[in-house]
């Protein structure tokens, strides 16, 4: 059967791409940050995942307002990579798992969690800029991928509650998979940020610290935080924690935590990553 | 009070919610149009041109052409969709959030080495803190 073996949490702020691609990693402002996810590129080398069950929002790249999906699950073969506006990312392609993805979409539909069911799209910096963060620049990505894409843009984004029930139910969906694989689940996006009006530059490190450590030992509580104090407390976008959420009831009750990260700025961001275990 | 205008009460903020979706809906579509390079390059030769090929209001083409990225969200305009913008133009995220604060790009940047701005008296204008 198909194995959930950890959790990955990590900011996936465009800039960090744009420093990547352009070779900027040792410079004075990006080295601190690519410093930071030296001991889970080891980490990973050594784990080799099969697949990643990659939860991400798309950035208003492979939807538009025309259809807005509030769960979407990619079932393709391969995924492009979207040109945001300043041509794709120089980053190879994605490639999918379909016959996991599928068994997931029907097992998630059949446990009333009604997804949007995606053959076709183009992935961006949400789902791109964590896998560099991981992988570095290789060839072609080491691993598979299931994305599931959530609406963080519009509001209402789903509830801190349901991402964690829908992650509850990606762990019944995967752990029900005949063949044997290795799938880590990855939450990305975060951590407070507000990258729109005279607040712009809005960080909370305090609220970013706290949410870690229930995430972590308390995610029950953490579950309940409502949209408004997301806003109030993370900025406008930092509610894309809730897909944090997601990886998290994937888990299981209890996780040991095997490495966190924070850094403070990548661009407008507060970038935060964690890398958790299932159990004790 | 209800959740909307709690949302009024955060300091310098728009929640982009489904009604400013519909408000800004053909602005926004305008702006995804700007993923692919020749509509870039379309744009880039005749900005009006271009712009009055939507059904936009015409507040919301001075916005654009004004580059005023706060004028063009109280038109429902979202960030992540007006960032084509600015991506055409060759500008950085933090270039233009820098724009919509008042400050310099010098400003905003000493700022965000710095932690970033402050969670204080940023959280509710009625209760202010």
């Amino acid at each position: 059967m198909a194995r959930i073996t950890a959790g990955v949490a990590t900011s996936h702020v465009p800039a960090i791409g744009a420093a990547l691609d352009l070779g900027k990693f040792d410079s004075d402002y990006w080295k601190p940050l690519f410093d930071g996810y030296d001991w889970s590129k080891q980490w990973i080398a050594n784990e080799k995942p099969d697949v990643i069950f990659l939860v991400y929002n798309d950035h208003a790249s492979a939807f538009s307002l025309a259809v807005l999906p509030t769960f979407a699950i990619g079932c393709a073969e391969r995924y492009d990579i979207a040109d945001e506006g300043f041509g794709p990312r120089p980053v190879p392609e994605v490639i999918g798992h379909p016959d996991l993805a599928c068994h997931i979409a029907e097992s998630l539909i059949l446990d009333e969690f009604d997804m949007t069911i995606i053959n076709e799209m183009t992935v961006d910096h949400g789902l791109t800029v964590p896998l560099s963060l991981m992988y570095g620049q290789p060839d072609a990505w080491p691993v598979k991928v299931v994305p599931l894409a959530v609406n963080v843009v519009e509001y209402p984004q789903p509830t801190g509650n349901r991402c964690f029930e829908l992650g509850k139910a990606i762990r019944r969906a995967i752990r029900s998979y005949p063949e044997d694989l290795n799938v880590q689940v990855w939450g990305t996006g975060g951590m407070s940020h507000q990258l729109q009006g005279p607040r712009a530059g809005f960080i909370n490190s305090a609220f970013d610290h706290q949410f870690f450590d229930q995430l972590v030992n308390d995610p029950d509580t953490l579950k309940k935080v409502p949209h408004l104090e997301y806003l109030r407390e993370s900025g406008s976008e930092g509610i894309e924690m809730i897909m944090w959420l997601i990886m998290r009831g994937a888990l299981g009750k209890k996780v040991k935590e095997l490495y966190r990260f924070y850094h403070v700025p990548a661009s407008n961001t507060a970038v935060g990553h964690l890398v958790l275990k299932p159990g004790k | 009070m209800n959740e909307h205008e709690e949302f009024d009460d955060i300091p310098g903020t728009t929640v982009f919610t489904t009604q400013r979706s519909r408000q800004g809906f053909h602005l926004n579509q305008f702006c995804m149009s700007l993923m692919k390079a020749e509509n870039r390059e379309r744009f880039k030769a005749d900005e009006r041109v271009y712009l009055d090929e939507w059904p936009m209001t015409e507040a919301q083409k001075l916005a654009v052409l004004a580059r005023d990225y706060n004028a063009a969200i109280g038109e429902g305009g979202n960030i992540y969709f007006l960032a084509k913008i600015f991506a055409t133009d060759g500008k950085s995220f933090q270039e233009a959030a820098a724009s919509m604060t008042g400050m310099t790009t010098d400003e905003y940047a000493a700022m965000m080495l710095a932690g970033g701005r402050s969670p204080e008296g940023q959280r509710s204008i009625r209760d202010g803190y």
